[in-house]
């Protein structure tokens, strides 16, 4: 009795402690990226400024002078929304036919589609540039970023929402065959509405994923299609003299989706527990 | 109309033939039940005829036309599931609304639909529910609600009742029955419960591993059991089955004689044996008897008012014309 009492009092003390601890270790890059956006270059690099510093926005105002910030941001906002629409347009009937009909080799399907996750970016990094500068020329479009950030998230999209539509019992998928209805109006009247929580954080994470991508979005573009990773990156200076700038252009990119992020947590957790809470 | 016709029919599930070639007619309006034991295909069967599983050869025909190659949502069948399996986010009246909905009725003709449905199913209270918020029974009225405003051809009913407890079961058994009479309607009911099974059919399919062992009216299987088999699955208590040198005695490799046609006495009869444990159901008593050189336990039944006890000396005498005969190959002789 008395162990059982101590553990759950230490329990009690030492769980929120650890999650805290764990908490903070996750946000500190954040909280540092966002303190050091409001030094000055000279003042980011000086260790007596470390937490006293005489705060300025003057990095914010250099970069919407300077750089076109919306232009950027108005990049990712396009590439995220369409390529995350995209996926799930492709990606909700291909789960849907693996979960509800599958045949022998759905299980091979699936493990292929996520093989294709192990391919290594950088192996084809060249094929993909030369390609779609001198035989396609889309490179630097909407059009070329939307498809690429579709495709390397579809394995996983499809992972996702398989295994969402997995819980729901096909017996109501086969009530809605006999009760008239044809297989687009299954995914519609039935599925959508059912797996709707699924869906959604699925989209969110998607989308997530889609506006953080900077290996092939600094790749592929130049200008026309750069999006708020190539302003990231073109603010990197190998001297490193430029941390206030760089601090200010990584807050301002990744400040919408921390936002958004912030106001779905609920989806999100269930969506990365993948609906083990439910 | 709804006149189903299965031509030499197979399932297989990869290499395991669930279904041997079968042939099999439904008429209009008929009450069917396939009733046979857990695993023999008495789903599949019904799911060939729905649609949900492809026949691995063979024709389906509905009052004529083939609809092998037709999908479920086109057979014009209606189902009621195990499960229910009612759409969870729609009210009561969503679901019962939803196959009209998609068959494009007129929105006065539903709300018309619906009511009567609702009120013949009692349900006109809770329409604005959803379906989590309704017991078991209620919910199982909604899906076959939902299964009746679309006027099918026929009614397919997987194990309905296996989920409601005793009361509701008998309950929901008549009212199934009343709407057959009714509608006249052809249904098609899976069950493996024999009582249901006798008490609803017109005509009875026994199955056993995918085959189909007799096909008739509830008295015929009972008076006229055509295998071994269905003597031994047809009625309650089971019919007592004997092979040996009593079977010889009447020319036949097995004898069957059911509990109720046993006369039961303490001074004298056909075989003698020890009175082991007896159930009563109030109605009537059933006894098992012991060491009579016959079976294990031979069931019988006995009027309430014959006093016997346990580790008593019955006599059994079979009732004449009673003694059911199968040949070696467990087929019945006439
Ligand atoms: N999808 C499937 N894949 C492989 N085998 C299956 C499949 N569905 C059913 N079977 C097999 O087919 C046989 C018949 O199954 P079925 O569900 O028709 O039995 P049943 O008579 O309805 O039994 P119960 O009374 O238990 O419901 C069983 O042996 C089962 O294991
Ligand atoms: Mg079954």
């Amino acid at each position: 009795m008395a162990i059982v009492a101590q553990t759950s009092r230490f329990s009690k003390i030492a769980w929120p402690i650890a999650a805290w601890a764990v908490g903070l270790l996750f946000f500190f890059p954040i909280f540092w990226m966002v303190l050091t956006s409001f030094k000055t270059d000279a003042d980011a690099v000086k260790p007596e400024f470390l937490f006293f510093f005489t705060p300025t926005l003057e990095n914010y105002l250099n970069m919407t002078e300077n750089y076109d910030y919306w232009r950027f941001a108005a990049n990712s906002v396009i590439c995220s929304v369409f390529a995350t629409v995209f996926t799930l347009f492709v990606g909700i009937p291909s789960a849907y036919a693996m979960a509800f009909n599958p045949s022998r080799s759905t299980k091979d399907v699936l493990m292929w589609m996520l093989s294709t996750k192990m391919l290594p970016a950088a192996a084809v990094l060249y094929p993909m540039t030369f390609i779609t500068k001198n035989f396609l020329g889309i490179f630097d479009t909407h059009f070329l970023i939307i498809l690429v950030l579709s495709l390397i998230n579809l394995p996983i999209v499809v992972w996702m929402l398989f295994t969402y539509f997995k819980e729901i019992p096909k017996d109501i998928i086969e009530a809605g065959k006999m009760d008239g209805v044809n297989t687009w109006g299954e995914i519609r009247e039935i599925l959508v509405p059912l797996a709707w929580g699924g869906i959604a954080s699925t989209a969110l994470l998607c989308f997530i994923f889609c506006w953080n991508e900077a290996y092939w979005t600094v790749r592929l573009t130049t200008t026309d299609a750069a999006t708020l990773s190539k302003l990231i990156e073109g603010n990197r200076a190998p001297e490193g003299l430029f941390f206030g700038r760089l601090s200010a252009v990584s807050t301002a990119a990744v400040g919408p989706i921390i936002v958004l992020g912030w106001f779905c947590q609920k989806q999100l957790v269930q969506g990365l527990t993948f609906g083990a809470v439910k | 109309m709804g006149r189903i016709v299965l031509e030499n029919v197979t399932k297989s599930f990869g290499d395991v033939e669930v279904i041997p070639p079968l042939d099999l007619t439904i008429e209009d309006g008929e009450f069917a039940v396939f009733v046979g034991p857990s695993g023999c295909g008495k789903s599949t069967l019904l799911r060939l005829i729905a649609g949900l599983e492809d026949t691995s050869s063979g024709k389906i025909l509905i009052d004529d036309a083939d609809v092998t190659a037709v999908s479920p949502s086109k057979r014009g069948l209606a189902m009621v599931f195990q499960s229910y399996a009612l759409y969870p986010h729609m009210t009561v009246r969503k679901n019962i609304a939803f196959p009209m909905r998609m068959a494009g009725v007129s929105d006065a003709e539903q709300e018309k639909r619906i009511a009567a449905a609702a009120k013949a199913l009692n349900l006109t209270d809770y329409l604005d529910r959803k379906p989590g918020q309704l017991s078991g029974g209620q919910r199982q009225r909604v899906a076959i609600g939902r299964a009746i405003v679309r006027d099918p051809s026929a009614f397919l009913f997987d194990e309905p009742l296996s989920n409601l407890d005793a009361a509701l079961r008998v309950g929901m058994r008549l009212e199934i029955c009343e709407m057959h009479s009714r509608m006249e309607t052809t249904m098609i009911y899976v069950t493996h419960d024999q009582v249901e099974a006798m008490t609803m059919a017109d005509k009875i399919v026994v199955l056993q591993a995918g085959v189909i062992e007799q096909v008739g009216s509830p008295l015929d299987l009972y008076h006229k059991p055509r295998n071994v088999f269905v003597a031994g699955f047809i009625g309650s208590p089971r019919m007592n089955l004997f092979s040996g040198p009593e079977a010889a005695k009447h020319d036949a490799a097995t004898i069957g004689i059911r509990p109720e046609h046993t006369e039961v006495s303490t001074t004298e009869g056909t075989w003698k044996g020890i009175v082991g444990v007896a159930e009563h159901l109030g109605s009537d008593t059933f006894i098992h008897v012991h060491d009579t050189g016959l079976a294990d336990t031979v069931t019988v039944r006995i009027a309430g008012d014959i006093a016997v006890s346990h580790g008593d000396t019955v006599f059994l005498t079979p009732q004449a014309g009673q003694i059911h005969r199968f040949n070696a190959d467990g087929l019945r002789i006439d």
